[in-house]
């Protein structure tokens, strides 16, 4: 096996944390994928194509896990020993649960509306606005770090698991749209 | 190479031989075969100076026709020349009759899923007929090049599923080509267009060729080309022009829908024919020889040509639109739409998109040969001769992966868009107590019911031990590597058991029927099993030493003490003393003890590569 022993972070160089310099992410990661990529190794031999196949397999994984926010979260979570399967998903916030259930009434009605386009593109700003607070919340609860603020992590992680699924059936909806053109 | 003296004097091992390598269009329509030479990428004609291959073949008693003498032959023998056969290519014999299409060909009733042609020279499969045309084009590259082929990157539509990927591997097989890769070919027409313009920023490849629809949005970022989404339709393309001109022509000229094979071929000709015409010129005059003898004369203006082919450009849009959103971008963000593809020279389709995209299309470099020669350039790099090139390609799946779950629904564990090679694990139990076997359902395809997807495979997992429901711990990981095949594997963790399974995709050519196809091929070229075993494990042999003679004389001495070069050399040179005996078991097993005494070896020279380019970033962390 490689010597991937490393974090994710540590395999990029950068700080362990939840703010990304993605510009960093996205060179380093380049730089790795020009060692390890199967293209580097595809005359060599069947061992070297395999333990190429594996770093690149593992440095795509990476990347995806740092890129995206929710991912990252989780995974940070985990590198601090806060097991995410143990809690489940309790969302205590009951206004945020309310504003939910309007989304989603928005979502089911879109079909109704003169312009369809124009209500999932109102829908997806707010589901991002919304995102963006939800962010800026979970990276001040990993900058303080201690425990309390890694359980309001935890439920923060939960908030956006539930608009990440939220856009992702708008996009479906979308879809389901152009089809129909 | 100092270190070791592991050559002979004479026998070539420089580390950075030019070695013969060719990128492969097998198009619908046309294949063209290409190559790097002194720096520049062209594509090979045939010794009558033709570029194009028409991709037909024509089997006779005793013979195979490819290419343009078959294409003459199209419409009197039409149930023996085979065309675009691409659009069969990792089909069932169900899926083919879905496909909707009048295909003038006899399949033959079979137990096999894969579809046979009946032909006078046999029943042939879509496979045997694409391996005869790589075994052409791969001639053609070693009689002008006068050098024997080393490694092909052969192109396939970016939307190709992992069926219509592996069925075209396989043919590869037949033909005795060495894969170095599949490569997409919006992607290795965005190769072409790239290093001739060098431009950074967002590109659209809009490829829509004679059987097939892809668009791929890419970003090229300091020689890295960064695929971000992918769409498309694999049974879309310009054939569908034809074949709507020719309903258009049978209706004006009253040619009834229960007309011969060879009318039907004649007919889709004389579209094609019109359709071409009709580039250049406002009008396109008609001349159809009917059934009896007589004909019937016509015109087709390009009004009426655009009226019908527009719900097949509108039918282009949605996948456009869909890559658009899957790469998080609108289409005023694309700096530049790049045009790929014979049926790109409809002037309706570049108006079209150069509407939809907002910006005029790219056609500088001809849409025929393009990806054909981003696949050379591949080619090139992938088999070695610029070692010091910085050019990478990160594709994607274009497709989901997923599995049946309870319901018949699909539960997808790989998305589509996710840069390839991936690796994805998902973990399944039983829901029955003492049940010892699971039924795993590979699909691939964006919809929710199993109904609605494609089935790759099916298989079971037996001997999980007997445990109450819910215990066992299923591990089923799906992993797609960079020529975009997929394999899965399951195992049952929980009570220490493994059970692993690889599987192909049912579609696919199980391992004897390309063993038969082989010896059925030999039987023609006059060469037996043996004799093709013993040239390719002395090709390997080759290939392992001259891999391992350029890594010592790179890093040997680095890397390795003097003890642990020692066992080294003595299986290298075992493998170099055998490498030209007769004895292909023998050779066979000194390239497995080589392998086996470098395996630390190789270990430690990817992780060396890893720390140099880990290094590289601390280096530059300085610098910020």
């Amino acid at each position: 096996m490689l010597d991937f022993s490393k974090n994710y972070f540590e395999l990029f160089g950068l700080p362990v944390g939840f703010e990304v310099d993605s510009n960093r992410l996205a060179d380093r990661y380049r730089e790795l994928q020009r060692a390890v990529h199967p293209d580097r190794y595809a005359n060599a031999t069947e061992q070297e194509k395999r333990l190429s196949m594996q770093g690149s397999t593992r440095l795509n994984d990476a990347l995806n896990t740092l890129k995206k926010p929710l991912l990252r979260a989780q995974y940070l979570l985990e590198l601090k020993g806060v097991d995410l399967n143990a809690k489940g998903s309790s969302i205590t916030d009951g206004g945020f649960l309310m504003e939910q259930m309007e989304l989603r009434e928005e979502l089911a009605g879109v079909k109704e509306q003169a312009d369809p386009y124009d209500a999932i593109a109102n829908l997806m700003n707010r589901i991002r606005s919304h995102t963006q607070g939800l962010l800026r919340e979970i990276s001040e609860q990993f900058e303080l770090g201690t425990s309390q603020a890694l359980e309001q992590a935890q439920e923060t992680v939960s908030k956006l698991q539930f608009l990440n699924k939220l856009s992702a059936q708008v996009e479906e909806l979308e879809e389901e749209l152009d089809e129909a053109l | 190479m100092a270190l070791l003296q592991l050559s002979e004097p004479g026998q070539s091992l420089a580390p950075h031989q030019h070695k013969l390598a060719a990128g492969i269009d097998l198009g619908t329509t046309n294949s063209l075969v290409a190559t790097v030479r002194s720096g520049q990428a062209e594509t090979l004609p045939d010794e009558q100076a033709r570029h194009l291959l028409p991709s037909i073949v024509r089997y006779l008693d005793e013979q195979i026709e490819v290419g343009y003498e078959a294409l003459s032959a199209a419409t009197t023998d039409p149930l023996n020349t085979i065309a675009s056969v691409k659009r069969l290519m990792g089909r069932s014999v169900e899926d083919i009759k879905t496909l909707g299409d009048r295909l003038p060909y006899e399949f033959q009733q079979q137990d096999s899923v894969v579809p046979r042609i009946h032909t006078v020279g046999g029943a042939v499969s879509p496979v045997e007929v694409s391996a005869e045309i790589l075994k052409v084009l791969a001639a053609r590259a070693e009689a002008s090049l006068d050098s024997e082929l080393n490694g092909v990157v052969i192109t396939v539509p970016a939307y190709f599923d992992d069926a219509q990927r592996q069925a075209t591997k396989d043919a590869a097989q037949l033909a005795g080509l060495n894969v170095l890769r599949l490569l997409n070919e919006p992607t290795a027409a965005a190769v072409a267009y790239g290093l001739d313009q060098g431009q950074d920023g967002i590109h659209a490849i809009y490829d829509l060729g004679g059987g097939t629809f892809d668009i791929s949005i890419l970003r090229l970022n300091q020689g890295v080309f960064e695929v971000l989404s992918t769409g498309g339709d694999s049974a879309l393309g310009g054939d569908d022009f034809d074949r709507i001109v020719a309903g258009w022509i049978m209706q004006q000229a009253g040619i009834k829908d229960d007309a011969g094979h060879a009318m039907l071929r004649r007919l889709m000709r004389d579209a094609c024919a019109a359709k071409e015409a009709l580039t250049d010129a406002e009008t396109a005059q008609l001349d159809i020889e009917l059934e009896d003898g007589s004909h019937w004369q016509g015109e087709l203006d390009r009004a009426t040509f655009n009226q019908l082919v527009e719900p097949l450009i509108r039918k282009t849009l949605a996948p456009c639109r869909r890559a658009l959103r899957d790469a998080g971008l609108t289409a005023d963000e694309i700096d530049d739409v790049v045009m790929v593809g014979g049926s790109t020279r409809v002037p309706y389709v570049r108006e079209k998109m150069g509407e939809f995209f907002g910006t005029p299309p790219l056609v500088n470099i001809d849409p025929d040969k393009v990806v054909a020669l981003g696949a050379a350039i591949q080619a090139d790099i992938l088999i070695g001769n610029k070692p010091e090139d910085e050019m990478l390609l990160l594709d994607v799946n274009p497709l989901s992966l997923g599995i049946e779950t309870m319901g018949g629904l699909v539960e997808k564990i790989i998305p589509r868009n996710t840069t390839i090679p991936v690796a994805r694990a998902q973990e399944f139990t039983t829901f029955k107590d003492g049940q010892t076997a699971m039924a795993i359902h590979v699909l691939q395809g964006e919809r929710e019911l199993v109904t609605d997807c494609r089935s790759l495979a099916r298989f079971e997992l037996r001997e999980i031990p007997a445990m109450v429901a819910g215990a066992a711990h299923i591990l089923v990981t799906f992993e797609v590597d960079a020529d975009g095949l997929l394999h899965v594997t399951a195992k049952e963790q929980s009570s220490g058991v493994e059970t692993s399974v690889e599987v192909k995709p049912s579609y696919g050519l199980t391992d004897s029927e390309i063993e038969g196809m082989l010896r059925a091929s030999m039987a023609h070229a006059q060469e037996d099993m043996d004799a093709r075993r013993l040239r390719e494990q002395q090709v390997e042999a080759k290939r392992v030493i001259e891999a391992l003679a350029s890594a010592l004389a790179a890093d040997g001495e680095q890397l390795l003490t003097k003890e642990e070069q020692e066992p080294i050399k003595k299986s290298f040179q075992h493998l170099v003393a055998l490498s030209e005996s007769d004895d292909y078991e023998a050779i066979k097993e000194a390239i497995e003890a080589l392998e086996k005494s470098c395996e630390f070896y190789v270990e430690r020279r990817m992780n060396a590569n890893i720390h140099k380019a880990m290094a590289g970033q601390k280096v530059d962390n300085f610098n910020d």
